[in-house]
């Protein structure tokens, strides 16, 4: 039997849930593992520590998935480690490949944050004004450290070179075991590519009109604006037709449209359908080509108050100005 | 040094590029402030191309385009406008002041106002001073 191909996974500021899409493999993982030896998965799955992947050969490791956005000096240099160890790095997951929801973060300063979490919350009972600090010295001898907080959050291809990049608030398994069984069989595109089926999520929404046969649906332009929260939507009607505000054309489906099954608009986590440098911007060109008039402009901007949160709701580090000034 | 802004024009062929050659045939005078880009319509410009002016330390920028009704292709600049207001309220989100950029409605006729939009957005400009990412968006 040929060689099993060395894999290593890194979490830096994520929630893991990129890896359980990777757990939820279950039996295709089991088969999987026939081909793959995991070498290093932390923080989270194996009892390995960080120390164990710095004393680790270069080149070492065939493929490294890297999920997470970066935000803290250990991410930057944990990730320039994992690229010195891997001969294959991927962005695995919106948050590394775009900066992911917790990118917002970049349109708020460090002290609103750290107010926000530490102080501000109703759960938060912290009298004495206790912040997290870069160092701090204990009882006048133990000199303690914690990683310090950078001024924006970076993608991954900010700090390091990266080879892949896949998309999805977590990657779909489907997509995730499609990906790994490309990885196994060498068949992947260009470097600096993402792993996608190339469609958008309409072409994979069971309620595009297109779709269907016999449908004489045609496309109108949005004379309302309606959010989730309001009424309820057809399940079987183009939530876009219906007034909820959805980025699926421009948006790589390798999700099947999942949130479309459920109701639920798609809000750009698959990462952008090729030919788009910036996300939230060609999601607004896009929203402006298709709402009717002024009155429905201003319908979704009274609706969205932040449109930066809106349309960069997964990529606004990726963008043209990825933070506020 | 007195601070002279650096605007970003994007203006549409068939109108706002017309009307600014009228007012140089005009001899109309207004700041040397603008350095226009020539595009065929109002709805061509993606808000990533403002953004990217904006990013690279541009202190205005303005697109032009016709007024409605005399889009050479019919609806291009309903999409410009539905597109530009979004943005200016976005830029807004992002930390920008919304009066760094402009919407105009300029005609090839209208030589005379291209000179007065020039002369009152370079003014406000220099009230509001230069653009906080001046020297590109890794030195602001």
């Amino acid at each position: 039997m040929a060689e099993k191909v060395k894999v290593g996974f890194l979490l830096l500021g994520g929630c893991a849930g990129c890896e359980m899409s990777v757990v939820d493999l279950s039996e295709k993982l089991v088969d999987a593992l026939e081909h793959l030896e995991v070498v290093f998965w932390a923080p989270t799955v194996a009892d390995v520590k960080y120390n164990d992947l710095a004393s680790m050969a270069d080149k070492s490791i065939d493929v490294a998935f890297i999920d997470g956005m970066v935000r803290l000096d250990e991410h930057i240099h944990m990730a320039k480690i994992m690229r010195a160890k891997a001969k294959t790095l991927i962005a695995f997951g919106i948050c590394a490949a775009l900066g992911g929801t917790a990118g917002l973060s970049s349109l708020h300063t460090k002290e609103e944050l750290f107010q926000k979490a530490f102080k501000n919350t109703p759960t938060t009972d912290n009298p004495d004004n206790i912040f997290p600090q870069p160092s701090c010295l204990v009882d006048g001898k133990y000199d303690l450290t914690l990683p310090a907080y950078e001024d924006k959050v970076r993608t991954l291809n900010q700090i390091v070179d990266v080879d892949y990049y896949i998309g999805g608030c977590p990657p779909h398994h489907s997509h995730v075991g499609a990906a790994i069984g490309a990885l196994v069989s060498g068949q992947l595109p260009p470097k600096g590519s993402w792993i996608t089926n190339g469609k958008a999520v309409c072409d994979v929404c069971r309620r595009n009109p297109a779709k269907k046969e016999g449908s004489s649906q045609h496309r109108t332009m949005l004379s309302k604006v309606m959010r989730t929260t309001e009424g309820t939507p057809d399940p079987d009607i183009c939530l876009l037709q219906q007034g909820y505000i959805c980025f699926g054309a421009i948006t790589q489906g390798d999700c099947g449209g999942s949130c479309l099954n459920v109701n639920i608009p798609c809000r750009g986590c698959g990462g952008p359908i090729p030919g788009n440098e910036d996300y939230g911007a060609q999601a607004l060109s896009t929203m402006g080509s298709i709402l009717k008039d002024e009155k429905a402009t201003a319908e979704l901007m009274s609706k969205y108050p932040n449109l930066a949160k809106f349309f960069y709701r997964y990529a606004l580090p990726s963008g043209t100005l990825p933070k506020k000034m | 040094m007195e601070f002279v802004p650096n605007i970003i024009g994007f203006a549409c062929q068939w109108c706002t590029y017309a009307g600014a050659d009228l007012a140089g045939n005009l001899r109309c005078k207004y700041p040397p402030t603008v350095k226009l880009i020539k595009v065929p319509c109002s709805g061509r410009v993606k808000p990533e191309y403002v953004m990217q002016a904006l990013a690279q330390g541009a202190d205005g920028v303005l697109v032009g385009g016709c007024h409605f009704g005399d889009c050479h292709y019919k609806d291009g600049n309903h999409k410009t406008k539905n597109r530009m207001d979004m943005l200016k309220s976005m830029l807004g989100d992002l930390g920008f002041d919304p009066r760094r950029f402009r919407r105009e409605w300029i005609s090839g006729a209208e030589g005379k106002k291209f000179a007065e939009v020039i002369t009152d957005f370079t003014k406000e400009l220099i009230e509001l001073g230069p653009n906080p990412l001046k020297g590109g968006e890794n030195n602001g």
